[in-house]
Formats: C-alpha cells, sequence, structure tokens
C-alpha cells in the first residue's frame, strides 16, 4: 500500500497546480471580470491548502491559524472586489475585461 | 513580559482603530452632513497617533535599534516596535493627516464629501502601522490587507466617473494577485523553516524552499511599493483616481511600504542577506530607469508624478540593496524628503482647476508664475527636490543612498542611479518651462488656504536655507537605524 500513502510532496503538488491555474486565469481570460475574481479566490485557497499541509506534517499549529485569516481576508476581498465591480458595470454597462481600457499605462 | 508594556507599544493604532469605529458610529447616525467633522476629527486622530509615536521613539521602552533584533525582549511576540518602525510610523501618520487636511476643498466641489473618505484614510494609515510593527508574516498579512482593502475602495471613490471606477478595478485586481504571491511565499517559507515569527525564518539555515519563498514575498511587497516591473498599476491608478486620494497613495503608504521592504529584508531575512541583495538591487535599477524614460512621453502630470514615484523608490532601493549597517539611515532620509517633497507638489495639482473642475495636462500648467506667483516658487523647490538638484533637500536624499551604495561596493547601481536622475531631469524641467516660460493657459480657480499652507511649508522644508532641519533629519534616522 506504499504507493497509494499521501505525502507533503502531493499536497504541494496540487496547491502549486492551483496556483498556477489562479494566475493564468487573470492574465489569459479575456471574457470576463468574475473569472478574474474566481482566480483570485483559486490562489488564495491553494495557499490554504500548502499552508495546512505544512501544518500537519510539521507538526505546529501556526499554519492553520493562518489559514482561519486567510480565509477571513479572503471573504472581505471577495466583498470588496464584487462592489467595485458594480460600480464600474454601473458606469460601463459591461463587464468584458477588452473593455477595460479608458486608461492607458 | 508583562501585559501593559505589550499594550502600550500598540497604543497609536488601538487608538487609530478606536477612532475608526466610532467615526462610521458617527457617520452612521449623522449621515454626510457629518463628513467634514469626521474629516476634521480623523485628522487630528492621525495627528494624535503620529504624537504617540514619536514619544515612544523619544522614550523607547521595549523598542530597539533594527540591528539590536538578536537581543529583543520579546523576539517571537506577533507584534513589536523598533526604533526603524517607529520613525517610519511617525511619518507615516503624520503624512496621511495633512494629505486629509489638505483634500477638503477638492472633496467639496467635485460632491466626494461623504463621511467614509476619512474613515478609509484612518483604516489605511491603521494598516501601514500594522505592517509596519509586525512581528509574524501573519501580522505582516494582515496589516497589508488592511491597507490595500481601503485603498482599492479609495481609488475608486468617485463612484460617478468610469475612470475612477477602471482604476479601482485595476488596482483591486493586481492588488488581489500581489497579495496571492506574498501568501504563497509566507506559505513556502512557513513550510520549510517550521514558523511564521520574523525571529524563526531569521534563524533557520537557508534552503531551497526558503529561498522560493523568498522571491515571491519580494514580488508582492514590490508591488505594494510599486517598484519595477510590478509597478504597471501605478500610472494607471495615479490618472484615475481622485486627486486628494493619489495624494494619500503617492506620501504615507509610500513610505509605509518601502520601510516596510526594508524591515522584513533587513530583521526577516537578514542573515540571508546574499540572497536578496541580486533581487533587490536589480529590482531597484529597473525601477529608476522605467521611472526616468517612461514619463518622458507622457502628457498628464498625475502619470508623470506615478513615474517619478516608482523612480523614487527605486533610489531609496539602492539603500535597501546596501544591507543593514550602510542604507537603513538613507532609506529612511530618503523617503522621508520624498514624501513631504510630493505632498507639496500634490498640493499642486490639487489646486489646478478651471471654472470649478479638476484639470491634468502638463500645458495647463503654462505660465502659472504670473497668476499664481507664490505657488509656481513653492513648485519649483519642490519639483527640484524631488529631481535631486544640488540646493534643495532632496539632493542630500540622494547623497545618502548614492553613499550607501558606494559603501556596499554597488558601483554599477549608483552609476544606474547617476544616469536615470539625469533622464528624469528631462521631463522635471518640462514642468519647470511650462510654469515659467510659456504664455498663460488662462484663469485658474482660487486656491484653498490649506493648499497653500501646505505648499508654502513643504517647499521651505526643502528649501537649503533650512538645512538645519536636515542635520536633525540625519541624526534621527541614525538613531532609528542603531546607528
Amino acid at each position: 500500500m506504499a504507493g497509494l500513502e499521501l505525502t507533503l510532496g502531493h499536497y504541494l503538488a496540487v496547491s502549486a497546480a492551483l496556483f498556477t491555474i489562479g494566475v493564468f486565469g487573470i492574465f489569459v481570460n479575456r471574457k470576463n471580470i468574475i473569472v478574474i475574481l474566481m482566480s483570485i479566490e483559486l490562489i488564495l485557497l491553494s495557499v490554504n491548502i500548502n499552508l495546512v499541509a505544512f501544518s500537519v506534517f510539521n507538526g505546529t499549529i501556526m499554519g492553520q491559524v493562518f489559514a482561519m485569516l486567510v480565509l477571513t481576508v479572503a471573504a472581505a476581498e471577495a466583498a470588496v472586489g464584487l462592489a467595485i465591480l458594480v460600480v464600474y458595470f454601473r458606469n460601463r454597462g459591461e463587464i468584458a475585461v477588452e473593455d477595460v481600457n479608458v486608461l492607458r499605462g | 513580559m508583562d501585559f501593559l508594556a505589550d499594550i502600550n507599544n500598540a497604543i497609536p493604532e488601538a487608538a487609530l482603530a478606536g477612532f475608526g469605529l466610532v467615526g462610521l458610529l458617527l457617520g452612521a447616525i449623522g449621515g454626510d452632513r457629518t463628513a467634514g467633522l469626521i474629516r476634521l476629527l480623523a485628522a487630528v486622530a492621525l495627528v494624535a497617533a503620529s504624537v504617540l509615536t514619536a514619544y515612544q521613539f523619544q522614550h523607547p521602552g521595549a523598542a530597539d535599534g533594527i540591528a539590536a533584533f538578536a537581543s529583543a525582549t520579546s523576539p517571537d511576540g506577533l507584534y513589536r516596535v523598533t526604533m526603524f518602525t517607529l520613525f517610519a510610523k511617525t511619518v507615516t501618520y503624520a503624512l496621511a493627516a495633512l494629505a486629509l487636511l489638505m483634500s477638503g476643498g477638492f472633496l467639496k466641489t467635485s460632491q466626494m464629501e461623504r463621511y467614509e473618505y476619512p474613515l478609509l484614510i484612518v483604516f489605511g494609515s491603521l494598516g501601514a502601522g500594522l505592517m509596519l510593527s509586525a512581528n509574524d508574516l501573519m501580522t505582516l498579512y494582515v496589516g497589508i490587507e488592511t491597507l490595500s482593502l481601503s485603498s482599492y475602495v479609495l481609488a475608486a471613490f468617485r463612484r460617478d466617473s468610469l475612470k475612477s471606477a477602471e482604476a479601482g478595478l485595476k488596482y483591486f485586481v493586481l492588488g488581489a494577485l500581489a497579495s496571492g504571491l506574498l501568501l504563497y511565499g509566507s506559505s513556502l517559507i512557513y513550510g520549510f523553516t517550521g514558523g511564521t515569527a520574523y525571529a524563526v525564518i531569521a534563524a533557520a539555515p537557508i534552503s531551497v524552499g526558503l529561498t522560493f519563498g523568498l522571491v515571491f514575498v519580494v514580488c508582492g511587497l514590490s508591488f505594494k511599493a510599486s517598484a519595477a516591473p510590478f509597478h504597471i498599476w501605478t500610472p494607471d491608478v495615479y490618472e484615475g483616481a481622485p486627486a486628494p486620494v493619489v495624494a494619500f497613495f503617492s506620501t504615507a503608504p509610500k513610505i509605509a511600504a518601502v520601510a516596510l521592504l526594508a524591515h522584513v529584508m533587513f530583521v526577516t531575512f537578514g542573515p540571508h542577506e546574499e540572497a536578496w541583495r541580486q533581487i533587490i538591487s536589480i529590482i531597484s535599477a529597473a525601477s529608476m530607469l522605467i521611472g526616468a524614460f517612461g514619463a518622458l512621453m507622457q502628457n498628464s502630470i498625475k502619470r508623470i508624478l506615478a513615474y517619478s514615484s516608482i523612480s523614487n523608490v527605486g533610489f531609496a532601493l539602492i539603500g535597501v540593496a546596501a544591507g543593514v549597517g550602510n542604507g537603513a539611515a538613507s532609506v529612511l532620509v530618503y523617503m522621508t524628503l520624498y514624501v513631504i517633497a510630493t505632498l507639496g507638489m500634490f498640493g499642486g495639482v490639487l489646486a489646478l482647476r478651471r471654472g470649478g473642475r479638476a484639470i491634468d495636462n502638463v500645458s495647463d500648467l503654462n505660465g502659472l508664475v504670473k497668476q499664481k506667483p507664490g505657488m509656481a516658487l513653492g513648485l519649483l523647490v519642490l519639483i527640484f527636490s524631488v529631481a535631486g538638484i544640488p540646493p534643495a533637500a532632496g539632493f542630500w536624499g540622494k547623497l545618502q543612498v548614492f553613499q550607501a551604495g558606494l559603501q556596499a561596493d554597488m558601483t554599477w547601481l549608483v552609476l544606474v542611479g547617476a544616469l536615470s536622475s539625469v533622464v528624469s531631469l528631462g521631463y522635471y524641467l518640462r514642468l519647470v518651462w511650462a510654469m515659467f516660460m510659456k504664455p498663460s493657459a488662462g484663469e485658474l480657480d482660487k486656491t484653498d488656504i490649506s493648499i497653500g499652507i501646505i505648499v508654502l511649508v513643504t517647499s521651505l522644508l526643502m528649501f537649503p536655507i533650512l538645512t538645519v532641519t536636515i542635520q536633525m533629519l540625519l541624526e534621527t534616522a541614525a538613531r532609528a537605524s542603531g546607528g
């Protein structure tokens, strides 16, 4: 059964994959800003997997405390993000990523 | 460690948090009629917090110099004050108060006089203070997010303007990404060192996982300080957000973010200096060059100031790259002089109004000297200071970071700095040329008395006659760095 045992490496691999999907979701996505908000959540959750896995395998509790803080802040961040999105939608009438171009860098 | 002493360390932040909550109640009861009152009270609270931190700086109890990290009283607590962060917090709170006082007229004429505005600035400054006082990655994260979430809302504060909403949206998306990078780095550091406390991280041996985490954390923090290559948001947010908000962004959170980056490098990763020195010096060189070349083709004054702030953060990072012994004091001196001068320059931006509308083009400055000679002279001194032209105070800041760089044998970085100073003169002098040499572009509105006072005071501080103040600043910064 040794081949089926979950090690720290498995958790880290899942978390790294989720993190990468999240980052690419922000940059590659050309359709909708809501998808960007979802990608941000994905990044934060991948961090949580990391923290909890490390916490269990290191035998320290700090990682789980940190994960609780991350969850709380993620909720606040989603609230602020959606509020800004609503303000933007009222002014612009749509939320396609391509149209976020009034300001040019 | 006795409980009261712990609370004493956090009194300025506790006062700000308490005022923020009371202010929310007041606003909820009184509505926007109380906005002016709350703005005044918030400025008083910020000044009080600044005075309290200055008092802690003068009477250090648990505080110690940044170099004396090993001998700290509670090295693995969540919250800790050092002389370095006390200095940075004092300046941060004071500038937030001034930026708030300066914004009154603009808010009234733009129908933005709502009670949330001063409270968001109070909570943002609270976040800046928290992240500076952090002694643990968790406190650091909560502090940064308190500042960031307030900043996103402030950027989008002008709800009926598409530009402001878009600035808020861009700032939010990129800021959330940066927080994600910072967190991912923190989780790796936690995993490979076994703890989140600064002391644990500093004591851990360097490993691949720790280096990875370090790189992610540096990326996240550079975003907050708007250092290249994480500066993309800066010009857009500066252009789109309302002018008083930008005046706040480019002063209080700016010095807090740079001091935080320095503090995390010097303290948390102090023993791993070889791992971050290269990264910081490359970020520093990139910021200076991008800030200098990027602004040459811009026409919006706010965009020019955004690139100027990117380039100036690069200069301050020379001091960080030079290491704690050589550079800690120079970072504080440089950033303090820069944010004071920037506050004055934004006073000028706020005063640029024609027929009640804010204007933001370099050509709108044309012939300012004929209409408002005092304002034009004040801005001249401030621009010279930010550009680092010798008689003005900013020159001494540049001299300090360059000396620190040379002491650390980073001649190439100092040469890049000198080159980009010369290039950036191009756009600074363009502003001066417009103010003094061009024919007038039309009548401007009357300037608020508060803006006039702030431009006067900041330009006097930057004026070479007051070298006494520079001497004081140098000595205080040296004390703050344990020298």
